[in-house]
Order: structure tokens, then C-alpha cells, then sequence
């Protein structure tokens, strides 16, 4: 027996096996959790439940920014009579969504939580008699005030969620979000058959405007668990993939932001910038959003001198565009005053309901991936975040364009180094060692994974931290996938960033963080 | 009645027009002037759905709104030409008759007994309200200007008040823009291409009708531009053109100005008619252009900006109390 609290993973993505995985007992554990809570930059990762033979085990994954570790720590508890915890979320709120989830599927109870609500309605739920349609939407009485439900079939091509606003004229007072209408089981799918390449294609379908985003941590379970060894050249190709979605993404919702705001030159002048991003990926894999280029072991679009041009060739043009649009922009008057003060999100709020990604950075926290927890080629990279700290629309929207601008220069500075170790002395030198270079690399879809496991991904997609985590059997079969997409931190963000607003500013507010219904809902 | 009817014609083009320029500002080709008036037939062509929460106030809601902006268009002149009707007083009828067709507008909403429209209602009649004191104080500035009290008379005997007709002009041409775009619920107040219940105003509150109302509702949309152009129109074309110098500014002192009708030559109607037509694409063009390159206020913002405009309203009123001595007699 370890007597240490937790084991502490310095690779992303890495792996661990299952019996490194400290046991605690459950007041040891609340108590460790304590602690690593009240230091700086710590924060929850993901908090999931692996049952065993007769016995829950909990597995707890958080991250150190700081120390640039995960760390892994975990208790166990009784199938028979179902376990009744002390909350977490009691003093640390930022582990209510994921205590709702355990409580969901296993029926576990939180005495304490304050908010112990349905999440998702998987089919194997604890309490199937739990409905949609009975959801315990929090209410306030009084005369003055108004229940406004949007959605969830909402006007314009979006998913599905309902919005229930208690509003006191047009001033909004209070914001429920419930979500849970996909009912896609997108975890149980990855456990059904251990073909990695149809795994593969449904990480990408997990988030479709993150494509890249997952399959990449996808790619990383995979790779890690199957001990894979990552040339820098792949590693280079994935994270210029993600950077080019980074930028579509982050260019396309300052068009829509344009669109919200009824400023037609500033949408249509983005609109068209994104053309030109996605077009790329597209010149390069064959789909715009990048299906089909992350896949574990290799990949089957390895980089061309041509491709690098390319790619080169439009950063340049987009980027003087998207300056000029952006100095536009952040100048119009009519656009500040709708941007500023706007949908505040405070440094306190952000980080106690653990706010990853852009709802994160825009609000005075430092948190990204790429610097905390370096993955693919950010291992060799030191990237330093950007940071805004007003946490209103106008911070979300800036940070997006200083992104795409930091993007741009990770691109630029990869792809430099690409042509160094790869293309120039594969393609001008020797012509056929490309060939036997890349094909050592081809990707991988019917590996040996090591067997009773725990791999963990982290990867700062557009919108913020994604976290994939496997566990697998004594056969080296995953039995167990965990997806976190940035957006189940984040809804939280957006219910607090719209009260005390006007009810008309909620779609700008919503727009600015651009969350994930389907990552959510899985 | 010439007026009303070359404002009916112009309203044919109007709306194509805004989207046209939009388009255009956008960098792209855009639809045909006419797509709109064809959507319109369409709609016409369609029967309605109507909701089995509404009363007959919802179904009447439209027809009263086309019928009261086809009363309030015959209640205009045309430069040099008479109105169908007008009497002493008519511009407190053509205000009223809209507001009349705008009550039962938002009567119709809340009948639906949706929370969108509700909150849709509730705007429309608040900027409405605040738009009010705006028009009143414009025309009576004017009717303190000229002595006169109809429409009619106010526009013939304007010309004469000299170089303060320009002025006031301009005054009265910026306001009825802005009164025109809050009216027909555009930029920067609302937003007629949103597809977010939320922030809508006008849009939010025809989400319920269908088919033949809503051609209705579209109608009176389109014919509403139109009078509003050809109000504007009042105010930049004189009445008779060969006359303006002839009136003095010494005629600023005397109670009424003089009202002269006839006497242009026939050809000067058809220059009138070619500048109204140049005025009404003129504006067009603008609501076009001024929604394109600036973003749409805050809602909490507009009560603000509308009233500003009761406020420029207001220093124009000072401004003909001043030249012609009321207040300081």
C-alpha cells in the first residue's frame, strides 16, 4: 500500500496503473481535496466513478497549473447499501456537476449538495423513472416578477436546451439552463468495441466545432496507452490541426458576435476570413472541420511542402485581414456599447465554479493547456497564455482575437521547425525517405492497450480544456471513457454572467461563450 | 391624392431597395428590388394559421393596422398638390391614426399569450410612447411657424419662412428619419434580420401570423416607409418652386404665412414627381447604409436615444419662438 494521497502524472497524456491509484478513506479524501483545493491553480479535472466487482471506485483527477501535474487519487465504497457521501460541493462547488453526474447513474446520494439535479438522462440511469419532462426548475415567488422558457427548439440551426429565465421586467434575476436533450450515450459507445479507428471518428463527433479538439485527446488515450512513441513531425501536425481550428472557431464567433449585435460589415468580413481557414484544413484533409486528420499512432495526411505553403500563404492574408476588421472593431462606438460591462463574469465567480478555457482567461484566471499541462509539440514550445480580466462580452470577444493572433504565431514557429526536421531533408535531399519516414508512422487502429489502466488526455481545445480519461481491464480492454468537454465547467459561467442584465443582452452573452450542447450532453 | 398614390408606387420598391443596398454593403449580389413584394404575393396567396389561444382582437389586429397607414397616407399632400383630405388639424389625426393601428398591433401580440411577444408589445409601445412628444413638438413648431394648422397649408406656406425653412428643414427631415426607422422598428432601435426571440421588438411580435395576415402586416410595413418618405418629401420640395424667392423674410412677422397654390408650370409637377422619387430611393439607400455599418444599440440605451429626439424637437420650437418674436414680444 502507497502511503502516499495521490500519484502524480508529469506527461500529457499519460498513464498510470490502476493499483498506483492511492485508495483513501472517504474523510482522508474530502480532507486531501481540501487542500489542494485552497492552493493556487489548482482545480478539478474530472470526478467519475469505475465500478468494480462489489465496490465503487472513485476517481478523482485534478491539476496542478503550477507544478504542471495531474494528479490521481481515488476511495472506494460498498456497492451494498448504496453509499451516502458528504458533498463536496458543499465547500468547493466546482465538483457539483460531477457529483450530480455520479449521483445520476448510480443513485449515490450527496447530503449537502445544493443542487443534486438530473444532468443528462442516460439510458442507464439509476432512477429510470426520473423525466425530462419533471425536471425541478428552482422558482421565485413574487408578483413583479416573470418566468421566461426559451427553447428547447430554439429559431435558427441550433441544439437543443431550455432557458428558463425569472426576470423582473426586462432585468434578469435568475438563469437555469437545463441541457440533456442528446441522448447520444457517446461514453458507452467508446466502451462497445475496442476498434480504435472507429473510436477515433466518434471523438470527433463528440463536439463537431471541436473536432480536432478530441480527436486529438482521443488520440492521446490511445497513444499513451498503447505506449506509443510520437515522432516530432506528427506531433507538430496535430497541434498546427487544433491551431487552425482554434483560429476558424475563434474567427467564425466573432462573426457571430457581429451578427448579434446587428453589425452586418463586421460578420460578413469574418465570415469570409473563416472561408479561408476551414478551406485550408479542407486542401489538406478533405474536410473543413478536420475529420479523418487526428488518428492515433500516425496519420494519413502527413504535411506537404505544398500543404505548409499553403497554409503559410492564407495565415498571412487572414491574419492582415482579421487585424484590420478587429482594430474596426474594438473602435466602433456602437459595438463597444454594447460589448463593455456586458455579461460579467468575476475572477471569484470564475474560479469557484472552475471555470476552464476562454470563460477562464477572460476572467482573470490563468489557465490554459498548453501551458500548464504541454501536450504534442507544446512539449517543445513554451507557449504563454493570454489573459483579460473584465470577464464581460468585450474581454471574450478581444481574447478571441488575441488568440488567433498567438495561433497564428505557433503555426508560423511550428512549421518552421517542421521544415527543418522533416520536409527539407525528406522532400529537397532525399525524395524517397519521406516515404519510409512517414510510414513507420501510419496510424494505428487494433493495438495491445496495457492492461488495468488509467490514461488521461488533456488538450486546450477552442473553447477550453478537454479531458478524455480510459480505463481498461485485465485484457487491456477500455471498460470505462470519460469525456469532459470545456462547455460543463462553463454553462455554469453563462447563468451568472446574464443576471442582473437585460433579458435582450442573454443571446450576445450566450454567443460570447459559444458553449457546447452536445459535449455536454454526450 | 397625387401623394398618396405615387407614395403606394414607391412603396412597391422601397423594401428592395434597403435589402439590395445591404447587399451590396455586404459584398453580395442580393435578391431583386421586387423579391420582397413577391414574398408578399406568396403570402397572399396562403391562408393563415391562427392559434387557438387568440380571440378576434388577433385577427383583427392586421387588417386594422394596413387600413389605419392607408387612411394616414390620403391625410398627406404632395408638394403643390392637395391631400384627399385634410382639415385644420389633420396632423394630430395622422399621428393618432397610426398609434390607433399600432394599439390594436399590440393588442393582437398579447392576445397570443406567448412570453415573447408580450415583451415585444411592451417595447413597441414604449418606444412609440417616447417617439410621440418627437412628432407633436415638430409640427407644432410648425404650425406656430406658418399660423397654419393643416398638413397641407403648413407645407405650401413653408417655403416662406425663408432661410429658417432650411434649417428647420433639416431639423424636421433628421427627426422623421429617426421617427421613420423607430416606427418601423429598424437599426439602431431593433434589428429586422434577428432570428433571437430575445432582443426583437416588431419581429418578435408578427412570430404568430402567417400566410395572408402577415402579407398584411408586410404591407403596411412597406407602405409605411413610403409616407414616411413622402413626408419627408414635404419638407425638401416647395410647393411652388417659382415662388421662393418672391416671399420675403419680412414676412416672418405677420401671423400667417401666405399660402399659394397653382400658378407653377406644368412641367415643374413633373420635376417635383422626379425629386420625390429621387428622395424616397435617396432614403431607402440610407436605411440601407446606416444598417450596415454600425452595430444596434443596447436595448436599456434606446429610451435615451429617443428621447433626444424630443429634445432636438424642442430646440427647434425655441429656435421659431425666437424668430418671430413670440417670446420675447
Amino acid at each position: 500500500m502507497n502511503d502516499r494521497k495521490y500519484t502524480g502524472l508529469l506527461t500529457n497524456p499519460g498513464t498510470v496503473a490502476m493499483a498506483e491509484i492511492p485508495v483513501l478513506e472517504y474523510p482522508e479524501f474530502r480532507a486531501f481535496t481540501d487542500r489542494l483545493m485552497g492552493e493556487e491553480g489548482t482545480h478539478c479535472l474530472t470526478y467519475f466513478v469505475v465500478p468494480q466487482e462489489d465496490k465503487y471506485r472513485f476517481v478523482c483527477c485534478m491539476a496542478a497549473d503550477e507544478n504542471h501535474e495531474i494528479l490521481l487519487f481515488s476511495h472506494e465504497q460498498p456497492m451494498e447499501p448504496l453509499p451516502s457521501l458528504p458533498s463536496l460541493t458543499e465547500k468547493h462547488f466546482q465538483f457539483h456537476i460531477f457529483e450530480r453526474e455520479i449521483h445520476e447513474n448510480f443513485g449515490i446520494g450527496f447530503p449537502g449538495h445544493p443542487w443534486l439535479k438530473p444532468v443528462r438522462y442516460p439510458a442507464g440511469r439509476h432512477d429510470p423513472s426520473e423525466g425530462m419532462n419533471h425536471y425541478p426548475f428552482y422558482t421565485i415567488e413574487g408578483e413583479s416578477l416573470h418566468e421566461v422558457g426559451v427553447g428547447p427548439v430554439h429559431a435558427g440551426i441550433i441544439e437543443p436546451g431550455h432557458f428558463r429565465f425569472i426576470c423582473n421586467g426586462e432585468k434578469v434575476l435568475h438563469l437555469e439552463i437545463h441541457l440533456g436533450y442528446q441522448h447520444r450515450g457517446v461514453e458507452k459507445l467508446f466502451t462497445g468495441q475496442q476498434d480504435f479507428l472507429k473510436q477515433s471518428i466518434l471523438a470527433e463527433s463528440i463536439a463537431g466545432d471541436t473536432t480536432v479538439g478530441h480527436s486529438l485527446a482521443h488520440a492521446g488515450v490511445i497513444d499513451t496507452l498503447a505506449g506509443l512513441e510520437i515522432s516530432q513531425g506528427l506531433a507538430i501536425e496535430r497541434v498546427v490541426a487544433l491551431e487552425l481550428e482554434r483560429i476558424a472557431v475563434h474567427i467564425g464567433d466573432t462573426a457571430a458576435l457581429c451578427t448579434d449585435i446587428a453589425y452586418q460589415f463586421g460578420q460578413v468580413v469574418n465570415e469570409a476570413l473563416r472561408t479561408i481557414i476551414i478551406n485550408t484544413t479542407q486542401l489538406w484533409c478533405g474536410n473543413r472541420f478536420g475529420k479523418g486528420l487526428v488518428r492515433p499512432g500516425g496519420s494519413h495526411y502527413p504535411l506537404t511542402a505544398e500543404i505548409v505553403a499553403t497554409i503559410l500563404k492564407n495565415l498571412d492574408e487572414v491574419e492582415s485581414r482579421y487585424l484590420q476588421m478587429a482594430s474596426k472593431l474594438f473602435s466602433l462606438p456602437s459595438v463597444l456599447g454594447r460589448f463593455e460591462g456586458t455579461g460579467r463574469v468575476t475572477t471569484m465567480q470564475a474560479s469557484l465554479i472552475g471555470a476552464v478555457g476562454m470563460a477562464a482567461k477572460s476572467s482573470g484566471m490563468y489557465r490554459d493547456i498548453r501551458w500548464s499541462h504541454p501536450f504534442s509539440a507544446f512539449v517543445e514550445y513554451s507557449y504563454e497564455p493570454v489573459m483579460l480580466h473584465k470577464g464581460d462580452v468585450w474581454s471574450r470577444a478581444m481574447l478571441r482575437k488575441m488568440e488567433v493572433e498567438k495561433s497564428m504565431e505557433v503555426i508560423r514557429e511550428l512549421l518552421k521547425r517542421f521544415t527543418i526536421y522533416d520536409l527539407r531533408f525528406t522532400i529537397e535531399e532525399n525524395p524517397k525517405s519521406e516515404i519510409r519516414n512517414r510510414k513507420s508512422e501510419i496510424s494505428l487502429y487494433d493495438a495491445s492497450l496495457a492492461p488495468d489502466s488509467l490514461a488521461i488526455s488533456l488538450v486546450e481545445g477552442w473553447r477550453g480544456e478537454i479531458c478524455h480519461v480510459a480505463v481498461t481491464d485485465r485484457e487491456g480492454r477500455i471498460i470505462q471513457y470519460k469525456v469532459k468537454d470545456p462547455s460543463l465547467h462553463n454553462w455554469m459561467a453563462l447563468a451568472l454572467a446574464v443576471r442582473n442584465q437585460e433579458i435582450s443582452d442573454f443571446p450576445l452573452c450566450n454567443k460570447s461563450f459559444n458553449l457546447s450542447y452536445c459535449g455536454n450532453d454526450l | 391624392m397625387t401623394g398618396s398614390l405615387l407614395a403606394a408606387i414607391t412603396a412597391l420598391f422601397f423594401p428592395g431597395i434597403i435589402l439590395r443596398v445591404k447587399s451590396i454593403a455586404s459584398g453580395r449580389k442580393g435578391p431583386g428590388i421586387m423579391q420582397p413584394w413577391r414574398n408578399i404575393l406568396v403570402q397572399l396567396q396562403k391562408g393563415s394559421v391562427i392559434s387557438t389561444t387568440t380571440s378576434y382582437v388577433f385577427r383583427l389586429a392586421p387588417v386594422i393596422y394596413l387600413s389605419t397607414i392607408l387612411c394616414a397616407i390620403l391625410l398627406l399632400p404632395f408638394p403643390g398638390t392637395p391631400s384627399f383630405f385634410g382639415f385644420e388639424g389633420d396632423f394630430v389625426l395622422f399621428a393618432y391614426l397610426l398609434a390607433l393601428g399600432k394599439f390594436l398591433f399590440i393588442l393582437g401580440a398579447l392576445d397570443t399569450g406567448s412570453s415573447f411577444e408580450g415583451m415585444g408589445a411592451n417595447r413597441e409601445a414604449l418606444y412609440s410612447m417616447l417617439a410621440e412628444p418627437a412628432f407633436f413638438i415638430l409640427f407644432g413648431t410648425l404650425a406656430l411657424l406658418t399660423g397654419h394648422t393643416s398638413m397641407q397649408q403648413i407645407f405650401d406656406s413653408f417655403q416662406f419662412a425663408g432661410h429658417s425653412s432650411f434649417i428647420l428643414g433639416f431639423i424636421a427631415v433628421y427627426l422623421l428619419v429617426q421617427i421613420a426607422m423607430i416606427e418601423n422598428s429598424r437599426m439602431p432601435v431593433d434589428d429586422p434580420k434577428t432570428h433571437l426571440e430575445l432582443t426583437m421588438i416588431h419581429e418578435v411580435m408578427i412570430l404568430d401570423h402567417s400566410g395572408f395576415d402577415l402579407a398584411l402586416v408586410n404591407i403596411g410595413t412597406a407602405l409605411k416607409f413610403a409616407m414616411y418618405g413622402l413626408l419627408i418629401t414635404n419638407f425638401l420640395v416647395p410647393a411652388n418652386p417659382g415662388r421662393i424667392i418672391a416671399g420675403g423674410e419680412n414676412l416672418l412677422t405677420s401671423h400667417e404665412l401666405p399660402v399659394i397654390t397653382g400658378s407653377s408650370p406644368s412641367w415643374m409637377v413633373l420635376v417635383q414627381v422626379g425629386v420625390f422619387f429621387m428622395i424616397q430611393v435617396l432614403f431607402a439607400s440610407l436605411i440601407g447604409l446606416m444598417e450596415s455599418f454600425r452595430a444596434r444599440k443596447k436595448l436599456a440605451r434606446n429610451p435615451q436615444f429617443i428621447v433626444t429626439l424630443s429634445s432636438i424637437a424642442l430646440v427647434a420650437f425655441i429656435l421659431v419662438l425666437l424668430i418671430t418674436y413670440k417670446m420675447i414680444s
